[in-house]
């Protein structure tokens, strides 16, 4: 009688645990193989064969087909170079310039992966639309409000992540440092 | 007595769960109900270039897609025959990603790397292409052979829009997208 309570008992803590584990981990989305430049993290292996088994259950789950790596690299921020949080109701500013790539664009996603509904239909930017300073470098304002120049609005959502998405780039696995890769900074700004 | 009994009869069970928990991540992808393959079935025929709905906020068919480019999809199944594949290139970028049943991008070309006015290719199995005759090998120099690990899976091509009033552009590059059954002799 003991034995049956016994395992029974193990097999409880073996269900919590296990399930709990693959729960928590494709809630936040472990993955492995990360490539951090400031506030972007790339996981070029997912574009891959070589995907790790964890990126393999949460593409099959969430339903995304993740970018091929001979196509280009994807780039997610969901906090600013200081670690904040991006709140739809503030500014944020993405500055500078990025890796080579033939032509790249940044779009606005709300934590499911949807897009995000705005008074001027604006998801995102490709590298064409871009208005840029003297040197090539620019500036996109992410705000809830009309702003001038590249005006990215958020449509007043609490949460977001960007995407920055490289095309036909060298940037790849092998890629490790901001040198390599010039990613633009974020800075969260004024909040209302 | 009993504590350390619960205690070891705990430890089992943490243990167990650690092997709960790689089994049910490795066997999730096969199981999944949602995955892309799933959710673009109804709406994609087999074997046939299917034009995909441009995303908005609210129609997310999968999630994270690009707004900025247009989509579409074949959906293929190997078992019958061999596919051939032809997409025109356009002005911008143009590009095809070789998913698995499972989501797996196992391959992807874009128009620069295929370097032609068309991305031509061939889509079969390891099986199907040792079944090539000699002399085709020969000329396979020039023919781009795309080896699918699985018998279904789907092809995304992608045509960029550079600005949104290219878009028409882009979807009607892909509209002239072919993929169709190529029986070997």
């Amino acid at each position: 009688m003991r034995l049956v309570f016994g395992s029974l008992f193990a097999f409880v803590v073996a269900a919590v645990v296990g399930l709990g584990a693959t729960w928590l981990a494709l809630s936040r989305g472990v993955a492995f193989g990360g490539v951090t430049i400031g506030a972007w993290t790339a996981w070029p292996k997912t574009g891959t064969s070589e995907i790790d088994p964890y990126a393999r259950a949460v593409v099959a789950q969430t339903g995304r087909l993740p970018i091929g790596s001979g196509d280009g690299v994807a780039f997610f921020a969901q906090t600013d170079d200081r670690g904040r949080m991006f709140d739809g109701r503030c500014d944020v500013v993405v500055n500078g310039t990025t890796p080579p790539a033939r032509f790249w664009t940044l779009t606005l996603y709300d934590r499911s992966g949807s897009l995000v509904a705005n008074s001027i239909n604006r998801y995102g930017f490709t590298s064409q639309e871009i208005v840029r300073r003297a040197d090539g470098t620019f500036e996109i304002v992410i705000a809830p409000r009309a702003r001038p120049g590249n005006w990215l609005p958020t449509g007043g959502v609490e949460r977001y992540v960007l995407v920055l998405r490289l095309y036909d780039t060298p940037v790849g696995v092998a890629s490790r440092t901001g040198r390599e890769a010039p990613m633009p900074a974020v800075l969260a700004g004024a909040c209302p | 007595m009993s504590v350390i009994r619960l205690l070891l009869w705990s430890l089992g069970g943490i243990l167990l769960g650690g092997i709960v928990h790689l089994t049910s991540v490795l066997v999730l992808p096969r199981t999944a109900t949602q995955d892309a393959y799933s959710r673009l079935e109804p709406l994609t025929p087999v074997n046939t270039v299917a034009a995909l709905p441009v995303p908005s906020p609210d129609q997310t068919l999968l999630p994270f897609m690009d707004p900025a480019f247009a989509v579409a999809v074949c959906r293929y199944d190997l078992a019958d025959a061999p596919l051939k594949l032809t997409t025109p290139v356009g002005q911008a970028y143009t590009s095809l990603t070789f998913y698995t049943r499972f989501g797996i991008a196992y391959y992807a070309i874009n128009d620069r790397a295929a370097g032609r006015r068309t991305i031509e290719l061939e889509l079969m199995t390891a099986d199907q292409r040792s079944r090539l005759p000699e002399d085709e090998e020969v000329t396979a120099a020039d023919r781009l052979i795309v080896e699918s690990p699985t018998l279904t899976g789907l092809v995304v091509l992608r045509a960029l829009s550079p600005e949104p009033s290219f878009m028409p552009v882009a979807r009607g590059i892909l509209a002239a997208a072919q993929c169709r059954p190529n029986p070997q002799q």
